[in-house]
C-alpha cells in the first residue's frame, strides 16, 4: 500500500463516514475498528493493524477527533502489554490477549518492582518454579499501579538462582483471578492510592503464558520499559475526543474511563501542569513580578525545547532510525520540567501554596501538583537510572564496576 | 527543521570536512595573535569552494538561493571548531540588514559583492547607551551624516562597508539603517577592543561627519530592527550549539581516557550524570536553534518568541558545556595549552552578545503578554 498522507486521511474519513455511529455499542464499535485495522493502524496486518508507518498515526487521530469518534482502549499499561506480546509473544498469546486489550474488556498491570529490587530490577527474588505443566509463583511485588483493577499482569520472576542475575529471569502473563494472588492498595503522599502491593502464594501460571523462553525475562522487560519511557506522559490517553458530541456511546466510554482512569487522575499534576502557569500568573498578578517572570520564562523555554526535541526524535524515527535509549532523554526532560513547574506554581501562589483541597488555589489542584511532582523522577526508572542509561548507551561512557556478578544466590541482597 | 534533508546533511558534511581538513586550533591560536584575526586566503577558499557566501541570499542577488536553515547548518559547523572569520559579520549581520531593509537597487549593488567576498561588511549598532538595552539609541544621523562612536563592532578591521544603525535626528527615535562606505573620503577610525574571545574580533568604530546613505525607505523601522536582532540571535544560537556539541564530545572523550582510582573517570557517576544532563541541555538548545531557523525560512509569525527561546537555550547550554568541560578536564582544563578555554571564551562572549539569558526570558514574557493580551 502507498502510505501517503492524503490517502490515509481519505481512507480514515471514508471508514468513519460509513461506520461511525455515536449511538453504537462501545464493544461492538471497537471490535469493528479492530477488524478494520483503524484502532491500531501501525500494528501488523495480521494483528488488527494495517502496517501503517507510526508517523501517520497523527492523521488518523485527527480524523477521529474531527467527528468525535471513540477509538480502541489505550489507557494505562495495556498498550505496553500489547507491544511486548507483539514483539516477544507467541501467536496463541496474541490471539488470546490482544483483542481484549483493545476492546477494553481486560486490564493489565506491570509486576516488575519488588521491595528488594526497584532500580535494580534484575535483582528480582520472586520465585517461579515449573511444576508439571504449570509455573508456581511465590513472592511479592510493590508499587504496582492499577493492580486493584487488573485482570492480568506482566510478571518478571526468577526461575534459576544459580545463573548470574540477569540470566535467571523469565517473563510471564499472570492471571489475577485466582486465590494465590492478593492485592493491597498503598496510600501515597498525595492521598491517592493508585499503586499496590501484590502477594503471590503458590499463584499458578499455565505453561503457555510464559513469554519467550527461560532466561529471556530481562530482555523482554527492557522492551516493555522502552515503550514505557517513550510513552511517559500519554499513558492515560483517553482515546476519545473532547467536544460537543452527543451519543449513547459516550456514556459507555465515560463509565469505562471513570474506572480505568481512576489511578491516573493525578498524573497530569505529576507532570507539573505547565498549561496553568501563564493563566494563573495573569490571574494572580504574579505576571508583574520580575522574579516570577524569569522562572515562568525558564519553564516555557524548557517545555518548548522538550516538545521540539521529541519532534526531532520522531522525525529521526520516520527516517528509519530505530527507537533507542533516547526515550530516557525525554523522561529526564519531563522530570526537569515538572520540578520547574512546581517551583513556578509555588512562586505564583505565594503563601497560598501551603493550602490544599477546597481551601487551596484551583480547588486544590496546585497542592496536588506540589505533592505529586516528586513521583515523576521515580516512577518508570529514576532520574539517576536515566542518567546512567544516557551516559552509557547514548554517550558511550564506561560502566561502573559491578559487585553483583556470579551466581545470583551468592549476590548480596536487601 | 525537525529532520534534515539529504541535501542539508550533505552540506553539513562538506562544511565539516572542510573545517576538519583545513583548520585547527593550532592555526586558530596563531590567528588570535594577528590583527585581522583570520586567514584571508583560507576564507576565500571557503567562499569559492563551498559556495557558502550569501547562502540564504536569492540567486538574483548573487547568492546560493537557499534558506536560513542552510545558513544555520554552516554556522553550526563553524561554531563547532570556532572558525575565525568575518563570515558572521558579512554573511549574517550585514547580509540580513540588506535583505530585510535594502531597496532592490541597494541589494543589487551590495549583496553580490558580499556573497563573493569582494566586499567585507559589518553592522554597527551598540553604543554606550544601549549596551544593556538594545533599543536605546542616543547618537543620531543628521542631514545624511553621522558622527558618533559605535562599540563591540565585529570584524570592522578591513571592512569595506559598515551598516550603521541609528535614529534619524529629524524623525522619531526609531532606529534606522544606514550605509557607510569605508574609503578615503570617509573619516572612520577603528580601534580594536580587547575581547575575552580572541577568536572573534571586536572594536570601537568612530565616525566623524561621515556621509551615510539610508538603507531602504525608512518605513517600519522598529519592526525591521527587531527582526534584524531576531535573525542575528537565531544565527548566533546555531553557531553556539555547534560549539556546545564540540565541548560535550571532548569532555566525554577525555573522561573515557582519563584513569583515576584504577578506572576511567567516565565510569564515575558524578561525571556520567553531568554529561547526561549536559546532553539534554545541548539537545534542547539544538532543537530551539533549528526550530527558530525554520521559522525564519518559513516566515513564521512566531519568530520573535522562537528567537528568544533559541538564544536563551543556547546561552544556558553553551555555558553549562563550557563549565562542565573544564571541570571534567580537571587542572589541565584550566591551562592555556589545553583548548577548552578557547570554547569557554567563545561561550562567554556569545552568551552576552545580542542579549543575555535573563534578557531573553523577559523578552519572551513580553512577547507572550502581547499574545495573551495581559
Ligand atoms: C507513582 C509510581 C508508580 C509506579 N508504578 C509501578 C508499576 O506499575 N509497576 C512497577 O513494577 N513499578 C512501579 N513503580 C516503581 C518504580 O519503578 C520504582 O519505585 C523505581 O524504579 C525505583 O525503585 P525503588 O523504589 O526500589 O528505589 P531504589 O532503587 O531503592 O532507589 C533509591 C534511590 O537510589 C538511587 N539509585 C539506585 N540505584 C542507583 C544507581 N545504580 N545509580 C545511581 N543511583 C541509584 C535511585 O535513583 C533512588 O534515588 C512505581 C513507582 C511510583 C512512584
Amino acid at each position: 500500500m502507498d502510505w501517503h498522507e492524503d490517502n490515509v486521511r481519505n481512507d480514515v474519513r471514508k471508514f468513519l463516514e460509513a461506520n461511525w455511529d455515536p449511538n453504537a455499542d462501545l464493544l461492538e464499535w471497537r471490535n469493528k475498528l479492530i477488524d478494520a485495522g483503524w484502532g491500531m493502524p501501525s500494528w501488523p496486518r495480521r494483528w488488527y493493524g494495517l502496517d501503517m508507518p507510526q508517523a501517520l498515526q497523527q492523521i488518523v487521530a485527527e480524523e477521529f477527533a474531527h467527528v468525535g469518534a471513540v477509538t480502541v482502549a489505550r489507557t494505562g499499561i495495556r498498550l505496553l502489554a500489547a507491544e511486548t506480546l507483539l514483539a516477544h509473544g507467541n501467536d496463541s498469546q496474541r490471539e488470546r490477549y490482544l483483542r481484549k486489550i483493545l476492546t477494553g474488556e481486560e486490564t493489565w498491570c506491570q509486576l516488575f518492582s519488588e521491595p528488594g529490587s526497584g532500580s535494580d530490577l534484575a535483582g528480582s527474588t520472586t520465585r517461579a518454579e515449573l511444576q508439571g505443566d504449570e509455573w508456581v509463583i511465590n513472592g511479592q511485588k510493590v508499587w504496582t499501579t492499577s493492580a486493584h483493577h487488573a485482570d492480568f499482569g506482566l510478571l518478571l520472576a526468577r526461575h534459576d538462582w544459580d545463573l548470574p542475575k540477569h540470566q535467571g529471569l523469565s517473563y510471564f502473563i499472570l492471571n489475577f483471578h485466582q486465590e494465590g494472588v492478593v492485592v493491597h492498595p498503598l496510600k501515597q503522599m498525595n492521598g491517592h492510592a493508585s499503586f499496590n502491593q501484590v502477594f503471590f502464594n503458590d499463584a499458578k501460571i499455565p505453561r503457555n503464558d510464559q513469554v519467550g523462553n527461560d532466561g529471556d525475562g530481562w530482555q523482554i522487560a527492557m522492551t516493555t520499559l522502552m515503550h514505557e519511557r517513550r510513552n511517559a506522559g500519554n499513558i492515560f490517553t483517553e482515546g476519545r475526543a473532547r467536544g460537543a458530541f452527543t451519543g449513547s456511546i459516550y456514556a459507555q466510554a465515560d463509565a469505562e474511563n471513570k474506572i480505568l482512569l481512576e489511578p491516573y487522575t493525578w498524573y497530569p499534576q505529576r507532570a507539573g501542569r505547565v498549561d496553568l502557569a501563564v493563566p494563573r500568573a495573569i490571574e494572580t498578578g504574579a505576571i508583574d513580578d520580575p522574579v516570577a517572570r524569569q522562572e515562568i520564562a525558564k519553564l516555557l523555554i524548557m517545555s518548548r525545547c522538550a516538545e521540539w526535541t521529541a519532534l526531532r526524535a520522531r522525525a529521526a524515527q520516520q527516517q528509519g532510525q530505530p527507537q533507542g535509549p533516547e526515550g530516557s532523554l525525554g523522561k529526564l526532560a519531563g522530570s526537569n520540567i515538572a520540578k520547574q513547574a512546581a517551583k513556578v506554581h509555588t512562586l505564583i501562589a505565594g503563601v497560598d501554596a501551603m493550602t490544599a483541597g477546597v481551601d487551596g488555589p484551583e480547588q486544590g489542584i496546585i497542592a496536588e501538583i506540589l505533592l505529586s511532582v516528586p513521583a515523576i523522577s521515580i516512577a518508570g526508572g529514576t532520574d539517576e537510572i536515566q542518567r546512567n542509561i544516557i551516559s552509557e548507551r547514548v554517550l558511550g561512557m564506561q560502566k561502573e564496576p559491578r559487585m553483583d556478578t556470579g551466581p545470583f544466590k551468592d549476590v548480596r541482597k536487601n | 527543521m525537525y529532520a534534515f534533508t539529504d541535501e542539508q546533511l550533505q552540506l553539513r558534511d562538506t562544511v565539516r570536512r572542510f573545517m576538519a581538513e583545513r583548520t585547527s586550533t593550532k592555526q586558530t591560536r596563531e590567528l588570535m595573535e594577528s590583527i585581522s584575526g583570520f586567514d584571508e586566503s583560507l576564507y576565500r577558499q571557503l567562499l569559492a569552494e563551498l559556495g557558502v557566501g550569501g547562502i540564504h541570499v536569492p540567486e538574483e542577488y548573487g547568492g546560493a538561493g537557499l534558506s536560513y536553515e542552510e545558513l544555520a547548518i554552516v554556522l553550526e559547523e563553524m561554531g563547532r571548531v570556532l572558525y575565525p572569520s568575518p563570515f558572521f559579520s558579512s554573511h549574517v549581520l550585514a547580509t540580513n540588514a540588506l535583505l530585510l531593509v535594502g531597496s532592490p537597487e541597494q541589494k543589487a549593488e551590495w549583496l553580490p559583492k558580499i556573497a563573493s567576498g569582494e566586499v567585507n561588511a559589518t553592522v554597527a549598532f551598540y553604543e554606550d547607551s544601549n549596551l544593556r538595552d538594545l533599543r536605546n539609541f542616543q547618537q543620531t544621523v543628521q542631514n545624511g551624516r553621522f558622527t558618533g562612536s559605535k562599540e563591540r563592532v565585529t570584524d570592522a578591521f578591513g571592512a569595506n562597508l559598515i551598516i550603521v544603525i541609528a535614529p534619524d535626528a529629524v524623525a522619531d527615535r526609531m532606529p534606522c539603517f544606514w550605509l557607510a562606505r569605508c574609503g578615503r573620503d570617509a573619516d572612520i577610525r577603528y580601534e580594536p577592543t580587547n575581547s575575552i574571545d580572541e577568536t572573534r574580533r571586536i572594536g570601537e568604530v568612530g565616525f566623524y561627519d561621515v556621509p551615510v546613505e539610508r538603507l531602504g525607505d525608512g518605513g517600519h523601522t522598529q519592526q525591521l530592527y527587531s527582526q534584524f536582532i531576531d535573525f542575528a540571535c537565531v544565527a548566533l544560537a546555531n553557531e553556539m550549539v555547534g560549539g556546545a556539541q564540540w565541548l560535550l564530545e571532548s569532555a566525554v572523550e577525555y573522561a573515557n581516557n582519563r584513569v583515576q582510582f584504577g578506572r576511567p573517570i567516565s565510569s564515575m557517576q558524578a561525571i556520567k550524570h553531568k554529561c547526561a544532563d549536559l546532553l539534554l541541555e545541548v539537545e534542547f538548545a539544538k532543537s530551539a536553534a533549528y526550530r527558530a531557523a525554520t521559522a525564519i525560512a518559513e516566515g513564521d509569525s512566531k519568530l520573535p518568541e522562537y528567537a528568544s527561546i533559541a538564544k536563551a537555550a543556547s546561552n544556558t547550554a553553551y555555558m553549562q558545556a563550557a563549565n562542565d568541560a573544564i571541570q571534567i578536564h580537571g587542572g589541565i582544563g584550566f591551562t592555556w595549552d589545553n583548548d577548552t578555554h578557547l570554547w569557554y571564551k567563545r561561550a562567554k562572549s556569545s552568551e552576552v552578545f545580542f542579549g543575555t539569558t535573563e534578557m531573553h526570558r523577559e523578552t519572551l514574557m513580553q512577547r507572550i503578554d502581547l499574545a495573551e493580551g495581559a
